[in-house]
């Protein structure tokens, strides 16, 4: 990591990474970033850290919504589906039951409605996410490896409107984290 | 066991029930990346020669396997031992005994998640996994049954060439819908739930493949908050939708003889009867492989004694509502004062597979009463017999519903004995050989502990936050934090 000592520049530089050896540090340095202002940044850990969502200020993701929707999808689709082909395209009568009612249509209709949902939960987590993104220039970063072992991060993009070279790095350092990293773009 | 940062209070030791502590998940260690550590480990160091050894012997089942596919292709349904009036036999048995061995993966990772019980946590990954290889052998079966496989797909609703659809009214079909969603189902809560760890491989790989492939699998995971934020969302949507799946599928399965009018099949009883045995015996099939690989690969202070006790726990209570079914169905033979459903009863108790029968109640009434004693809970040795004498039980037990109503049911005149075959026990047999290949490629190759997951349960993880201290559950209490916030 040669480019590492580089004086930053906006332009060919994504940001600043600082890492920190426990939960709270973590918390704490998250609020502060937060009150800072700054909004292209984020908080990379090893597994789900409770209370960083309000120390970072994310908002509540609309997931809900879509699995909610992606459900109704799937009860119409079920229900749709065996209408079509059992009473309108090819009704045959089975032991005197009726061409279409509800009740034997119920267990193929709950199925799939759990089958759109989870579908929905899995595709849509990665699209709100913007994942699969197999490239990304925090994966050039050695020490980011820790990221997903035992060490929790804070990057700031260079992207961010408030973004100041000298100002972004001096409030990285204040957070009793590691030596600030410029990772290159 | 090397206790390298033994905390403050004896770790050691988790199975003790001081109701005023809170007992530990990991053993020993208090610092994330030993978790890392041991779980990557297994994947990381060169193949034991014991896998190659088992991994043959399980290619080799799965071989007999599909040459007795072949040959009943080939030649035809008889060669099974099915006849008039036993037409439904090992295939649907053993159908049944799968999809039920499943549902103990999907009990642990999505019912135990909604419930809080943090102790899941190191065995979630192994039990998915476990429920989507069952799964697979499960499929199979239906599959071969139908007698002309190579129509298998007209259990589908496809456009053909007739013009003709699928009765939708058949609970055959619901079985179809219910078992391709719960197996499509898990497989996604199986593989969302293994992306933070996959990242963990790839970040530790050390070939250029290994990066590769991790990297490819993880997605780009970079941990990040936001993500995590909405993969938490997912997560817990996907366990929500999963409980009431797991429950609607072996009720699915128990319509396809509880619709029907065979004495002793229809009854209301079965759904819950169906979805209980099923986690008992998922359970116990989960207790099977745990305890070897916990062995094997010394994960003893990730999965700890207490976790098997909490199984062997589950074990008793699931074996018990099992034993309550088989008496309420005795019950409900007498007192509904049916002459066909009482003799169906008695049939079963003391008629020609009386023998089937009290295996049956043997295994899986009477072997897990042992586990009241918290010495029998504790003991390795015991606990792992049990497992597999409940495992034994539990196929008994399809047998019995499947085989004694049928071939004795309304007219004497149309009653049979069946009689299975060399080719029905060796496709059996060989079913575990597929079981046991996809389970060792998963030990080989895939995180078998969600160390994301088992990380966040440890003391370490927790922090000052207050409002926190009953969500994080069952870890270590904090000094100066008992009793902490409600």
């Amino acid at each position: 990591m040669s480019r590492h000592q580089k004086q930053p520049d906006a332009g060919g530089s994504y940001g600043y990474l600082v890492a920190f050896d426990s939960v709270e540090q973590l918390l704490q340095a998250a609020a502060r970033v937060r009150d800072a202002g700054y909004t292209r940044w984020d908080a990379h850990t090893p597994f789900v850290v409770h209370g960083l969502d309000a120390a970072m200020g994310i908002r509540p993701t609309i997931l809900p919504y879509l699995v909610f929707t992606g459900g109704l999808t799937g009860t119409t689709c079920g229900i749709l589906l065996q209408w079509f082909t059992n009473a309108h395209d090819y009704p045959f009568l089975i032991s005197g039951k009726p061409i279409f009612s509800l009740p034997a249509n119920i267990p193929v209709a709950f199925e799939m409605t759990i089958l759109f949902a989870a579908l929905t939960a899995l595709v849509g987590m990665l699209a709100l996410n913007l994942l699969p993104q197999l490239a990304h220039p925090l994966h050039g970063s050695r020490s980011f490896k820790r990221a997903t072992d035992d060490r929790f991060f804070i990057s700031i993009e260079a992207r961010d409107p408030i973004f100041d070279p000298v100002a972004t790095r001096e409030l990285l350092e204040s957070l009793g984290g590691s030596a600030v990293e410029e990772v290159p773009g | 066991m090397s206790a390298t940062t033994v905390d403050t209070r004896a770790l050691l030791d988790n199975t003790t029930d001081d109701p005023r502590r809170r007992a530990p998940l990991v053993l020993n260690h208090t610092e994330f990346g030993f978790v890392t550590d041991t779980v990557c480990g297994v994947v990381e160091r060169t193949t034991p020669r014991s896998w190659y050894i088992a991994f043959a012997a399980a290619l080799l089942m799965t071989g007999v396997m599909f040459a007795m596919i072949t040959y009943l292709i080939t030649t035809g349904i008889g060669v099974w031992g099915i006849q008039v009036p036993v037409g439904w036999g090992f295939a649907i048995v053993n159908f049944v005994f799968w999809v039920g061995i499943g549902h103990a993966g999907t009990l642990i990772s999505a019912i135990l998640f909604l419930l809080r019980q943090k102790w899941r946590t190191s065995i979630n990954r192994f039990a998915e996994g476990m429920t989507i290889f069952a799964v697979v052998c499960a499929g199979i079966f239906p599959g071969i049954h139908v007698g002309r496989m190579w129509v298998a797909y007209w259990l589908f609703p496809v456009p053909n060439q007739m013009q003709m659809w699928p009765n939708f009214r058949s609970p055959l079909l619901w079985d179809v819908f219910a078992v391709g969603t719960y197996a499509t189902v898990s497989l996604l809560f199986w593989y969302m739930g293994m992306i933070p760890d996959l990242a963990t491989l790839r970040d530790r790989a050390t070939t250029r493949l290994r990066w590769f492939v991790y990297g490819v699998l993880s997605l780009g995971w970079r941990s990040s908050n936001r993500h995590w934020h909405r993969f938490e969302m997912a997560y817990l949507l996907l366990a929500a939708l999963a409980t009431p799946l797991v429950l609607s599928v072996h009720s699915v399965v128990s319509f396809d003889f509880a619709v029907s009018i065979i004495p002793g099949w229809h009854t209301t009883i079965f759904p819950p009867y169906f979805v209980a045995g099923a986690i008992f015996s998922g359970f116990a099939m989960v207790v099977t492989l745990v305890i070897p690989t916990r062995h094997f690969f010394k994960l003893g202070e990730i999965i700890t004694l207490r976790h098997l006790e909490n199984m062997s726990k589950i074990m008793l209570a699931t074996g018990m509502m099992v034993g309550l079914a088989y008496s309420t169905e005795f019950f409900i033979a007498w007192y509904s004062g049916n002459a066909y459903e009482s003799f169906t009863f008695l049939n079963r108790a003391f008629g020609p597979y009386a023998w089937a029968y009290w295996i049956m109640v043997t295994c899986n009434v009477v072997v897990p009463q042992i586990f009241w004693s918290k010495r029998m809970r504790t003991n390795l040795v015991v606990m792992w017999i049990a497992s597999i004498l409940i495992n034994v039980g539990m196929w008994f037990e399809r047998f019995v519903i499947v085989v004694s109503s049928l071939s004795r049911d309304y007219l004497p005149t149309s009653w049979g004995y069946y009689r299975p075959t060399i080719i029905d026990v060796l496709t059996f047999a060989g079913s575990f050989g597929l079981f046991f290949t996809l389970f060792l490629l998963f030990v080989r190759f895939l995180p078998i502990i969600g160390m994301a997951e088992v990380k966040g349960v440890m003391p370490a993880a927790l922090h000052g936050e207050p409002g926190h201290g009953d969500y994080h559950g069952d870890v270590v209490e904090r000094v100066g934090r008992r009793g902490g916030a409600r």
